[in-house]
């Protein structure tokens, strides 16, 4: 009777996370409208704003109408990041003696730590080598964490914005300015979406104090020092942002950043709105609502077939454990909080490996092998909704390829949207299809060495396949700009640190940069109208031949990594 | 590059004016509205704080609703789970040892009766609740402890359970930290 009604409780369940991705990607048709809007120019609700952003404009010293080539874009914008990075690093190596918004007793970080940390947050990666509660001032996490979470989201979004002006069926050298999507991405979309999941944040409890942690004793008489925090302010630009760090250690699991299913909700559509938005801004911009749909199709039909497996895979249990005797029903506990129970937590990773916010409700090193195996999956090809701009940025780079290809197997001359595909372009788009994969095996191959070379050196807290699972896990999020990991991994040294920084700044740059180049190459050619000479870029054919092409290019390169991680686990696990 | 360097320094000041003064600020007024006024709300017992509502605390007495195993001890400032991989020996040693310390403290439950989420490690090390099945099994020992009916203990732990959100979102709990302060209030 309890078994029964626990499995009708758990389709209720899956109703409720079903209706909410349905409003999630409802707002998000609302919100892509809506960013059409702000970056023609057009008249939108907000537009109270705009002597705040002249304000912004005239105290920068910035002429926000004076139009850039793709050269320039890029360059602005390396410059900028390079003067957040210079400052965060300066931040984090002093965080102790900053004198105010300190709760006391955190140290500075040192040199590798401090270098991981502001390249995580630089490239919206949020990696997350210190823990919140132990290494990191009040200061610190406002003023340079949540500070780049804010502007690396708005560089995302600036660049993906970029890349569509570029697809327009108009024949230009200039890409738009670099300033101005950035300041609109900040105003316009994310402080005031921020602002507004920070106060519904705040009524379900989550906290925003600049006090010191508290002392109090427990029922049972016992101490326990309770940290809390600016928590408000940092939560809703992390999801909003596909950043994904989180205040505290353990992330979107603990009560204080995510009190409750309320919460979890307004999270989780935090998570989804701008990703998804993105597309449909794709389609409005461009006037190609077939593509917008097209795309939609392919993100949302692939990120069911990675999420429903993790969902399958956890209600299940782990196996291990029911040979121990328990009553497993409720599915995978470990590493999982009761609020959200296993659904609700399954349903999140898989949300959070194909949009690399990354955040967890529940530790990814727990899950079962295979659920393993498809998180990586979701992160490998990064495309599957993606983060915000850049999702768009490597579906553009998949669509090159697949035009190449299609066009070569009919032969037709390859053309998007208009525009003539010519070798550089393919160069460009296969080379960063060959350098993503290159970087996260080539890094998990040193460090996988170094490891058998030094048995004793204490970096996995798992032996086996699973720590084979963990580093490549670290890597892959490295360099897909996910940043959740496999915590069981020791991770805050010279070594980790680095290496991960490395990747994590190529797997930020070269996307960013790569596509601009394409768009703005793109950009300069003749436009032709559609004919019967190419192939047509909106059809349900071509939607085959992108996924084939993402499934092929995106994620089965890395299977021999996946049959030694994972699949090895899995089946040493079913002997 | 040069003619970029002065406009990316001042634009930078003003967005940490913005983003990191304006905004945090504007968003710590407004908690002074919320509930706990933007502090985290509290559970107090005769005036006493004993603990804060949303963060879960070590019961591991008999006398009390047993909170479930936390890899940090419920150090609620240095959460973590145990991040242990479903097939590390070492935890499933650690399972095994603590469905064996569950049945010495309660006799009478069968083995495959006990929840899982009693025998292993929550994400946060700081999970406030548990499922009622979890409080349930417990209740025959803090009856035969407590020399209370066991109906009276079921009737509190039915009383303190939150339903799905509408029916519809996330499974039902129970916050133990409230649960034990009930109970400590049943004469």
């Amino acid at each position: 009777m309890s078994r029964f009604f626990r499995r009708t409780s758990m389709y209720y369940q899956l109703l409720g996370l079903t209706l909410l991705f349905v409003f999630a990607a409802g707002l998000a048709v609302l919100m892509g409208r809506y960013m059409s809007r702000v970056f023609r120019g057009q008249p939108t609700a907000l537009d109270v704003l705009t002597p705040v952003e002249r304000c912004i404009y005239r105290a920068g010293g910035i002429d926000p109408y004076q139009s850039m080539t793709w050269q320039q874009y890029a360059l602005s914008l390396l410059t900028i990041n390079s003067i957040w990075l210079a400052y965060a690093l300066l931040a984090l190596r002093t965080q102790a003696s900053i004198p105010f918004w300190n709760q006391g007793g955190i140290p500075s970080m040192d040199w590798s730590l401090a270098i991981n940390t502001a390249i995580s947050f630089l490239t919206s990666t949020n990696l997350q080598h210190y823990s919140g509660e132990s290494g990191a001032t009040y200061f610190t996490q406002m003023a340079v964490l949540t500070f780049l979470q804010f502007v690396s989201a708005a560089t995302s979004l600036a660049v993906g914005v970029a890349v569509v002006r570029s697809l327009q069926a108009k024949t230009s050298s200039n890409v738009g300015n670099f300033y101005q999507d950035f300041v609109l991405s900040i105003t316009r979309v994310f402080l005031p979406l921020s602002v507004l999941g920070a106060v519904w944040l705040l009524l379900r409890g989550v906290p925003m104090t600049f006090q010191p942690y508290t002392l109090i004793h427990t029922l049972e008489g016992v101490e326990q020092t309770v940290a809390t925090g600016p928590v408000a302010a940092m939560i809703p630009i992390k999801h909003l942002g596909s950043n994904g760090g989180g205040f505290f250690g353990t992330n979107t699991a603990h009560p204080f950043e995510n009190p409750d299913m309320v919460s979890y909700g307004i999270n989780l559509i935090n998570v989804l709105l701008l990703p998804i938005a993105f597309v449909v801004f794709v389609g409005y911009f461009l006037h190609r609502k077939k593509l917008a749909w097209l795309l939609f199709t392919i993100m949302t039909g692939c990120w069911l077939a990675l999420t429903l497996p993790i969902i399958q895979q956890e209600l299940t249990g782990n196996t291990a454990v029911s040979l121990l005797g328990v009553d497993q029903s409720m599915g995978n506990l470990e590493g999982k909080e009761m609020r959200f129970g296993t659904l609700g937590s399954a349903f999140w990773c898989g949300v959070n490996v194909v949009i690399p916010a990354g955040t967890l409700t529940s530790m990814h090193d727990s899950y079962t092998p295979l659920a393993s195996l498809f998180m990586l999956l979701g992160m490998q090809v990064d495309a599957f909704y993606g983060g915000v701009g850049t999702g768009f940025l490597y579906m553009f780079l998949y669509l090159i390829i697949a035009i190449f290809i299609g066009s070569l197997m009919i032969g037709r001359t390859p053309e998007l949207l208009g525009k003539k595909v010519g070798i550089p372009e393919i160069q460009v788009a296969a080379l960063i299809m060959v350098i993503m994969p290159l970087l996260y095996l080539g890094a998990t191959a040193i460090a996988v060495a170094i490891q058998q070379a030094n048995p004793d050196i204490g970096w996995l807290s798992n032996p086996g396949f699973h720590g084979f699972t963990t580093i490549l896990y670290e890597y892959v999020s490295s360099v897909a700009g996910n940043g959740s990991g496999f915590e069981g991994l020791a991770d805050n040294t010279p070594f980790w640190n680095l290496t991960t920084s490395f990747v994590m700044f190529m797997g930020r740059f070269i996307p960013l940069i790569g596509p601009l180049a394409i768009a703005g190459s793109l950009y300069r050619k003749q436009y032709t109208p559609p004919s019967a000479g190419v192939l047509p870029t909106e059809s349900v054919t071509f939607g085959i031949l992108v996924t084939a092409v993402v499934l092929i290019i995106g994620a089965l390169c890395t299977f021999p990594a996946l049959a030694l991680g994972p699949i090895a686990e899995y089946v040493s696990q079913a002997k | 590059m040069k003619s970029h360097i002065g406009p990316a320094i001042r634009l930078t000041v003003v967005m940490l004016v913005l983003l990191a003064v304006i905004y945090p600020l504007v968003v710590a007024g407004i908690a002074k509205l919320a509930p706990g006024g933007g502090k985290g709300e509290t559970v107090t017992v005769n005036g006493k704080v004993v603990g804060y509502k949303l963060i879960g605390q070590k019961f591991t007495e008999d006398r009390y609703f047993n909170s479930r195993p936390s890899a940090v001890e419920y150090n609620a400032a240095g959460s973590a789970g145990s991040n242990k991989g479903p097939s590390n020996p070492d935890y499933l040693k650690s399972v095994q040892a603590r469905i064996d310390t569950f049945l010495v403290h309660n006799p009478g439950v069968q083995k495959d009766a006990i929840p899982a989420e009693l025998v292993t490690a929550s994400g946060s090390g700081l999970d406030p609740d548990l499922s009622p099945a979890g409080a349930k099994i417990q209740i025959a020992r803090i009856a035969r402890v407590r020399s209370l009916s066991a109906e009276r203990l079921n009737q509190l732990v039915d009383d303190h359970t939150e339903g799905p959100l509408l029916g519809l979102f996330g499974p039902a709990k129970v916050n133990v930290l409230a649960l034990n302060v009930a109970l400590d209030q049943l004469k």
